[in-house]
């Protein structure tokens, strides 16, 4: 009960991480039974449709439900505590912003066992996603609960940018900020920028399914390459919106374990901004083999190619961070270390493909599919592992296990490079990409069996990571408030886990790293800019629960409003879009419980506070 | 002695690596590192320039990386703190400006391609024009200015621009064969996209569907036959040649109004299925059976038409074709012969 009421930032991201944990290891069994799958020519270990919903769902899950939570529980985790905050702007939002991601990501799971899940690929190009093409309610989970999951991290984008232009320590200038808060800042502007073209679509793709309307339709006059254009007007900044916070992440945990400031700073920042902003010029890459024209294709290639600069800008001052520094090999630092070669790999392949005549080839193919795992897995779950691994301490007041770790980053990694980087030839070979088995004597059984066995050993990294928080979860919490010993950020100067209010006196920032800054000082910790107060909590809310459980309800009922159940009553109550409005009353009726009831919520009074 | 099998050994996972990337070329019908036409060639030649260049930067990066990380590792003892440096605007400036020139080399002959590949010779009296249709999971080629149709053998004399005309009846799919060309996708008219490509050698190539467009999208692959001219020639018209039919009345009466409801063959029958005409000859059946009773993983035509016929579902997952005994009443006798009809029906 009291993990479904709170409004604690601190108790979300773990409500976050947990929850994305989830539907990452859900995303993990799907990647192996396609592997499985893929092990040897025309294996029939599942069939062609069961292999499109697999897919399908992997990419689906992985992207909006699995990694993209597991960002937004760090940022939960960290941001107010790395700008010196008490909460989240809007700590109620924050909370309602958990609830509707978990209750889409239900919705579109509870398809496995509704009569079908998507198929039409996690691009879901029209006219295969369809009714005409995709009969099942499949593409129907697909709209839907992506709706309400991206209702979620639209509000969490917004709360975070309202969080990081209001409500910095004293002291703390944009340029003064950390950079984890610095990518946090530019990502959720992306998001803001990025999920209304996906909500759009979103909404115009229901209408075509459930109501008949004919957006994307060919026979109806409608567009199959708009549909095209604004995925990916989304799309491509989604790629942003899930590398930008692993840059972050490193640009946390190597200045730490290099005893160094980060090299270069000022550049690192505007590389961010350079990189969001030309995400948004870029979409068209991903439909060069569309048809757009020559004059479409030449622009949108060398704007791709652009990204290179910025991007190369953070690889080289990451080295430089650690050129000169006294690097320390703990595990946050050799998943930051074994980050940088390998998104490197994934970024050159990137620039390989941004080339239109190139791309023609490459296409649709397995080089695409090595490329972009090589981004988000060699990339963003890199980078999450060691934010995980550099964060835990803080968040659960426990240090993981080095030994555990250690095995993790090798298993993982090795399983990992075994797994994509054949697939760059077998892409060049002539093996496209979504196909479900493949001939024999195409020279692609090795590669592929090779592949295999790597993503097995990806699994074995998983597991072994999830022994490691199962044990260290038995462990006494004896982690001190800085235990990395080399902290930078102001997270550091209070205890692990931190009390429910963070600072007892907001902190003085007085530079750069600031925390780094008063140890280098010959301070204990910081300096405070407030004099010990009461302290404004505000309450916990099943609000935010129950308003999503209503739009659980509703999306369920409008999803299913043409259908024809056995019982006569049921189908009376969704045909007459009744199961809808219900849903929709029960959000409705909390919104209005919401502004009706004044709650002024509580106080921590200075007694209490040094009580403790 | 001992020394040379040592340098040697250290070798052998470098060998192994060279030996795995030219097995890894793949064959020379199907793989994008062997081109056979001037299109293939262009694009690889951009990505060994693209290559090229990366592997330049990756050899950088991967230097200076094991540099910082063996030589500026933590030795035991060692507490001290070092020099906090803010950064520096000459390298900086130096790791902006290197990658901008490098993107520069290689986005001008990326544009130069883009346009050369832009060209579409569907004006040039000389190229043989080619009207592709995509359909869930088999390819239509029509032949305008000879007025024929036929499905998944793609017949191109040598030498020649082929000019396409690219749509899709149903979903999207990706035309392409990776050793003549790239792919490009095929959009429902309104949408059409146009192509060229050409293969100089003679030869059979495959051709693959690159965008997913249901189950058996993994089997929607088709062949590039590229002949001499004379032997275009002679196919074109053993094409408008009329219809040969079974020669049992019985059996051309099944045929007929079973078959020929969606099929064509010759001027009889419809072209909502793929046109039949010389299925004899063809290189496969639905794409997938190989007709090369030479090969491991080849039958004989007749052998591939009886395994499709009898199970159609089961070669091609989600194909609209009826089953030829549940949903249209053949006997598995009737079937076979029909089998055997059409794997007679050559063309030469």
């Amino acid at each position: 009960m009291d993990w479904i009421m709170t409004v604690d930032h601190k108790k979300i991201a773990i409500l976050y991480l947990w929850a994305g944990g989830l539907f990452f290891g859900i995303g993990g069994i799907e990647a192996l039974l396609i592997r499985w799958q893929l092990i040897k020519p025309m294996n029939d270990f599942v069939d062609a449709q069961t292999f499109n919903e697999l897919i399908t769902m992997h990419g689906t899950t992985m992207i909006f439900l699995g990694v993209m939570p597991i960002i937004f529980a760090l940022m939960n985790a960290v941001i107010p505590l790395q700008i010196g905050a008490r909460d989240v702007a809007f700590p109620f939002l924050n909370a309602l912003g958990f609830w509707t991601f978990l209750f889409g990501g239900l919705l579109l799971n509870l398809s496995w066992m509704m009569g079908g899940a998507p198929d039409a690929g996690w691009t879901s190009y029209t006219p295969l996603s369809g009714t005409a093409y995709s009969g099942t309610h499949g593409v129907d989970f697909y709209t839907i609960g992506l709706q309400i999951a991206g209702l979620g991290t639209l509000i969490g984008g917004i709360n975070f940018l309202a969080t990081i232009i209001t409500m910095r320590a004293p002291g703390m200038s944009f340029m003064r900020m950390p950079m984890f808060a610095w990518t946090t800042f530019i990502t959720s502007a992306i998001i803001l920028f990025a999920f209304p073209a996906i909500t759009v679509g979103l909404v115009l793709l229901t209408f075509d399914r459930i109501l008949g309307a004919n957006f994307f339709v060919p026979g109806g006059g409608g567009s199959p390459v708009l549909w095209q254009h604004i995925f990916w007007i989304f799309g491509h900044p989604e790629v942003y919106i899930l590398i930008l916070p692993a840059f972050g992440i490193i640009s946390e945990v190597i200045p730490t374990f290099a005893r160094k400031r980060l090299f270069g700073y000022s550049s690192m920042v505007f590389a961010t901004i350079l990189i969001a902003f030309l995400g948004f010029m870029v979409w068209a890459h991903h439909m060069f083999t569309t048809g757009l024209g020559p004059v479409a294709n030449a622009l949108f290639a060398v704007s791709t190619m652009l990204i290179a600069v910025p991007t190369g800008i953070k690889i080289f001052n990451w080295l430089f961070t650690l050129w000169g520094g006294s690097v320390r090999f703990a595990t946050p630092n050799l998943f930051a270390s074994g980050f940088i070669p390998t998104f490197t790999m994934g970024g050159v392949t990137g620039v390989m493909l941004a080339s239109a005549p190139a791309d023609f080839q490459f296409h649709d193919t397995y080089f695409v599919v090595a490329h972009f795992h090589y981004v988000i897995v060699g990339g963003l779950v890199m980078g999450l592992f060691a934010g995980l691994h550099y964060w835990w301490p803080k968040m659960f007041g426990r240090m993981l296990s080095e030994t555990l770790g250690k095995w993790t980053f090798w298993t993982f990694i090795t399983g990992f490079h075994l797994t994509f980087f054949v697939q760059h030839f077998l892409g060049l070979m002539g093996m496209q990409r979504r196909v479900f088995t493949y001939l024999p004597n195409q020279h692609f059984d090795l590669l592929n069996l090779v592949s295999t066995i790597g993503a097995g050993l990806m699994g074995a990294g998983m597991l072994l990571f999830l022994a490691n928080v199962w044990i260290t979860s038995r462990k006494p919490m004896d982690a001190g408030g800085d235990p990395w010993e080399d902290g930078r950020t102001l997270e550091w100067s209070i205890p692990s886990p931190p009390p429910e209010y963070n600072f007892k006196q907001t902190p003085l920032v007085r530079g750069l790293d600031a925390f780094w800054k008063e140890k280098m000082a010959g301070n204990k910790g910081m300096t405070p800019a407030e004099p010990i107060g009461s302290i404004h909590m505000p309450s916990a809310t099943p609000l935010p629960f129950i308003m999503s459980v209503g739009i659980f309800i509703a999306g369920l009922g409008f999803m299913f409003s043409r259908d024809q159940f056995v019982s006569g009553f049921v189908s009376f109550l969704f045909n007459n879009y009744i199961v809808t409005a219900l849903g929709l009353l029960i959000t409705f009726g909390a919104m209005l419980v919401r502004s009706l009831y004044d709650d002024h919520g509580w106080h921590i009074e200075p007694e209490e506070l040094e009580g403790r | 002695m001992m020394r040379t099998w040592q340098s040697a050994r250290r070798l052998l996972p470098l060998i192994a690596v060279f030996g795995m990337v030219l097995a890894g070329c793949g064959r020379e019908d199907l793989s994008v590192l062997r081109p056979q036409g001037p299109a293939a060639e262009s694009s690889l030649g951009l990505m060994k320039l693209a290559i090229s260049i990366m592997i330049v930067v990756l050899l950088i990066v991967f230097s200076i990386a094991a540099y910082v990380m063996i030589r500026f590792r933590r030795k035991p003892g060692q507490n001290g703190i070092p020099e906090q440096t803010h950064g520096s605007f000459k390298l900086e400036v130096l790791w902006t400006v290197i990658p901008l020139i490098l993107v520069i080399v290689l986005a001008v002959p990326t544009v130069r391609t883009v346009f050369a590949l832009g060209d579409n010779h569907s004006g040039d009296k000389n190229a043989i024009k080619v009207k592709v249709t995509g359909h869930q999971y088999w390819w239509e080629f029509e032949y305008p200015d000879y007025g024929i149709k036929t499905a998944q053998d793609l017949i191109i004399p040598a030498g020649k621009d082929i000019a396409f005309e690219l749509t899709t009846n149903d979903v999207l799919h990706s035309f392409w064969v990776p050793s003549l060309s790239g792919k490009i996708d095929t959009n429902p008219t309104g949408a059409t996209n146009r192509f060229s490509f050409s293969a100089p050698k003679e030869g059979v190539f495959r051709g693959k569907c690159a965008e997913l467009c249901g189950p058996s999208h993994g089997f929607m692959e088709f062949k590039v036959k590229a002949v001499s001219n004379d032997e275009f020639n002679q196919w074109i018209e053993a094409q408008k040649a009329p219809a040969v039919l079974p020669e049992d009345p019985a059996l051309a009466k099944t045929f007929k109004e079973q078959c020929l409801k969606c099929h064509a063959v010759g001027d009889q029958g419809l072209s909502v299925g793929p046109n039949l005409t010389g299925i004899g000859s063809r290189e496969s059946v639905a794409g997938i059976l190989l007709n090369d009773d030479t090969r491991q993983d080849g039958a004989p035509v007749e052998e591939n038409l009886k395994t499709w016929l009898h199970d159609t579902q089961g070669v091609k997952p989600g194909n609209l074709m009826p089953d030829p005994k549940q949903d249209m009443g053949l006997s598995d006798d009737e079937i076979d012969r029909i089998a055997e009809y059409l794997a007679g029906y050559k063309l030469n």
